[in-house]
């Protein structure tokens, strides 16, 4: 939602990216301020994914222009870790699996993690058991997602409500969330967009990155961005999501190689 | 490799200090008149010392085995001394006699050598270079009747019982470095837990190597009566050299009927450094007999350390309805070599033997699982499930599974399940958009990995066992 006294949370400018010396991300601007939704879409290959993980710090990407503003401060400088701890988190579209160790192990190590970053009392593993189950209401999860080994033999819908149940865990003032929608059936889809809009308040912000309408039916973005060839091409509003459903993205590249020719 | 995963594996070796303190080293070389001196040195009946001439002389038609997936230089027997004591060597009334010297090392190591400060209720052997040098908490075992002394105290003062059982499960002509050890092994620890009589604590050895150029032959012998258990650790560290150091010992374990011994090892000899330069040569013969019925003999191990490790601890269960078991996890590192695993021989009906191995491989190391199950004819019902599993940290390392399985009889059942996993970037961005460092995150995947092998160490083994992986794999990230 768009409110009036909000604040600046991330600002991109101009963001280059490479990954394999090949540049995805050309010349990206985003600027999203806490309150809002916003949705990203496009066609495949046009980024956005890529610009998904260069937010979260993926090692494997190289920025090579370009500046991003966190709160003010600039998150290219922070490692992956750090970005985290200051409330950037990333809905993984293929959520890694960690044979071995259990689901309840990884979630309060991280959970604990960003409560000692912000100066706030760790749980211990009973205290932290209770809390947990608790959060996984929103969810509608099964208490044995906790003995599990980390997304280890989830399914993919599974997978995604861990992701989900993650971000209520550790309460992001920004969540990006990729292709959070694919691989849901849509019982699945209405569980998790309703998580995702029960932890949407006044002072955080929702990035989604998704190919699909569908979802937006559930969570309803204050903006809708198309992206293509690495950076944002057009703007609207959740009106905008329903025409690219109905005509599909081609007009939109079309109809910016127009303007172009007028403007040159 | 990411520049995270490279700083965490290359964690400084800890124990790798030198303790300044006079050693009588015999000369280098080995003969005959060697192993005379090390008899004559030690007091040693005459049978003691035909039985260490019979096995060199053993020795001598050998072939060092070539069958390891390991590779090294041949070793010269020549340039290593095979008699090395702490100054002065004198019989020690209590600990306030050892060498203060020696009590800060065992204290640097963490090692609890003094009895009145009681600290983990262990009592504990101390072996330095070829020495026991102390053995706690003796006066109490005795009250229960347990023998726990240094093996040449008790080839002293319980010279019928070594007698009766040394050589009895590893012969001394079984393999190249068992005869070797036969011929020149200078102490180890001996216990004996009498007829129905339950340890009332662990008993533990700690063997350090201090000497440059010095073997370490140290051998152990546990016996457990009819009825009787005993839980006994192992631990080992060696300080850095340039040059490689030789470690074969021997470890023999008899089972009577329903006695259980539950063997644990820490290993962290000095690995080597970065490049692979010095480290201990590890080549160990361990052996447990489940003579009688219903007896158990449990191996756990934590392999970390040693240039190169050549080790299969081994169960041998003649005693209807006994029972064997093996838990190992082996973490090489930089050029570290490990090719181990176990031999579960299953002779009596009934048998059971269970094998679980964790093998963890970084830098350009390379670990290899060998174990052999064999079902004899006798072995009607005889039963094996066997876990392999290995880890791959990195891109330079390897990991190998060899697992012989032999089943002489039809009503036999054998399971062997491996898998091979791997640490990567993707798992460690993971835990890092939650937060967590990449520090913590190998700690927890590698625990995760080792859960079910460090479920079966005493508490205070597990935690030390935890801690040790984590100083292997662990260091200052970005």
């Amino acid at each position: 939602m768009i409110y009036q006294d909000s604040k600046t949370l991330l600002a991109v400018r101009g963001l280059h990216a490479t990954v394999n010396g090949i540049e995805i991300l050309k010349g990206m601007d985003l600027t999203v301020k806490s309150g809002e939704v916003h949705a990203i879409m496009g066609p495949n290959g046009s980024g956005k994914s890529t610009f998904a993980k260069v937010l979260a710090g993926h090692p494997a990407y190289v920025v090579s222009g370009g500046a991003v503003e966190f709160e003010g401060r600039n998150l290219l400088d922070l490692a992956p870790e750090a970005r985290a701890r200051a409330g950037v988190f990333l809905g993984f579209q293929y959520p890694i699996e960690i044979p071995g160790v259990a689901n309840s192990q990884f979630l309060r190590l991280a959970y604990n993690t960003v409560q000692a970053q912000r100066g706030k009392d760790e749980l211990d593993p009973l205290e932290f058991d209770d809390y947990v189950r608790e959060r996984m209401k929103l969810l509608e999860m099964n208490p044995d997602f906790l003995d599990r080994s980390v997304n280890e033999g989830f399914s993919g819908g599974e997978k995604k409500r861990n992701e989900i149940l993650q971000m209520a865990l550790l309460d992001p003032r920004i969540a990006i969330l990729d292709e959070t929608d694919s691989g849901l059936d849509i019982d699945a889809l209405r569980i998790v967009a309703g998580g995702v809009n029960q932890l949407a308040n006044k002072d955080n912000a929702i990035v989604l990155v998704t190919h699909y309408q569908r979802l937006l039916d559930y969570i309803v973005p204050d903006y809708v961005h198309v992206m293509e060839s690495g950076r944002i091409v057009k703007t609207g509003g959740k009106d905008l999501a329903l025409e690219l459903e109905a005509r599909g993205y081609d007009w939109v590249g079309a109809e910016l190689k127009a303007n172009a020719r007028v403007r040159t | 490799m990411s520049t995270a995963l490279q700083n965490l594996v290359n964690q400084p070796y800890k124990h790798g200090f030198v303790t300044d303190i006079e050693a009588d080293v015999a000369p280098k070389g080995l003969s005959e008149d060697t192993i005379r001196l090390i008899s004559a040195k030690k007091n040693e009946p005459e049978w003691l010392l035909e039985l260490r001439l019979k096995a060199y002389q053993h020795w001598l038609t050998m072939k060092e085995p070539q069958w390891p997936n390991v590779k090294y230089p041949k070793i010269d027997f020549q340039a290593i001394s095979y008699y090395s004591a702490p100054k002065p060597k004198k019989t020690l009334a209590s600990m306030d006699e050892v060498d203060p010297e020696l009590l800060r090392t065992f204290e640097k190591l963490g090692v609890p050598m003094n009895e009145r400060a009681k600290l983990a209720g262990v009592a504990v052997d101390v072996i330095f270079d070829s020495v026991s040098v102390a053995t706690t908490y003796k006066a109490k075992l005795a009250e229960v009747g347990i023998i726990f002394c240094s093996i040449s105290e008790a080839v002293r003062e319980h010279p019928e019982l070594v007698r009766q059982y040394l050589g009895s499960v590893v012969p001394v002509g079984d393999n190249y470095y068992a005869a070797l050890n036969s011929a020149v092994f200078t102490d180890g620890s001996f216990c004996f837990i009498p007829k129905g009589v339950k340890c009332p604590m662990d008993l533990s050895t700690y063997f350090r190597i201090n000497t440059e150029n010095s073997g370490q032959f140290e051998r152990t012998l546990i016996i457990a009566e009819a009825g009787a258990s005993v839980s006994y650790l192992e631990g080992c560290t060696a300080p850095q050299f340039d040059t490689n150091q030789l470690h074969a010992a021997v470890v023999e374990l008899v089972a009577l009927d329903n006695a259980d011994i539950k063997y644990s090892t820490v290993q962290n000899w000095y690995a080597g450094d970065a490049n692979g330069l010095g480290g201990i040569y590890n080549f160990v013969t361990k052996r447990g007999l489940c003579k009688g019925v219903n007896s158990r003999i449990s191996w756990t191990q934590v392999e970390t350390g040693s240039a190169i490790t050549w080790k299969y601890p081994s169960c041998i269960l003649r005693g209807d309805n006994s029972v064997g078991e093996f838990y190992s996890v082996a973490l090489t590192n930089h050029y570290q070599q490990a090719d181990t695993g176990t031999k579960m021989v299953h002779l009596g009906k009934n048998t059971r033997s269970t094998i679980v191995s964790k093998g963890i491989s970084a830098g350009h190391s390379n670990n290899s699982y060998r174990g052999l199950v064999r079902i004899a004819p006798t072995a009607a019902g005889a039963r094996n499930y066997s876990q392999c599993d290995s880890m791959l940290i990195g891109e330079q390392c390897g990991a190998n599974t060899f697992p012989y399985i032999q089943v002489g009889n039809p009503s036999a059942k054998v399971e062997h399940e491996a898998s091979t996993s791997k640490i990567g970037e993707d798992q460690l961005f993971y835990f890092a958009q939650r937060g967590v460092g990449a520090e913590e995150a190998v700690s927890m995947i590698i625990n995760g990995f080792c859960k079910d092998v460090f479920q079966q160490l005493p508490m205070e083994f597990a935690v030390e066992a935890t801690k040790l992986l984590g100083l292997k794999l662990e260091g200052s990230v970005g």
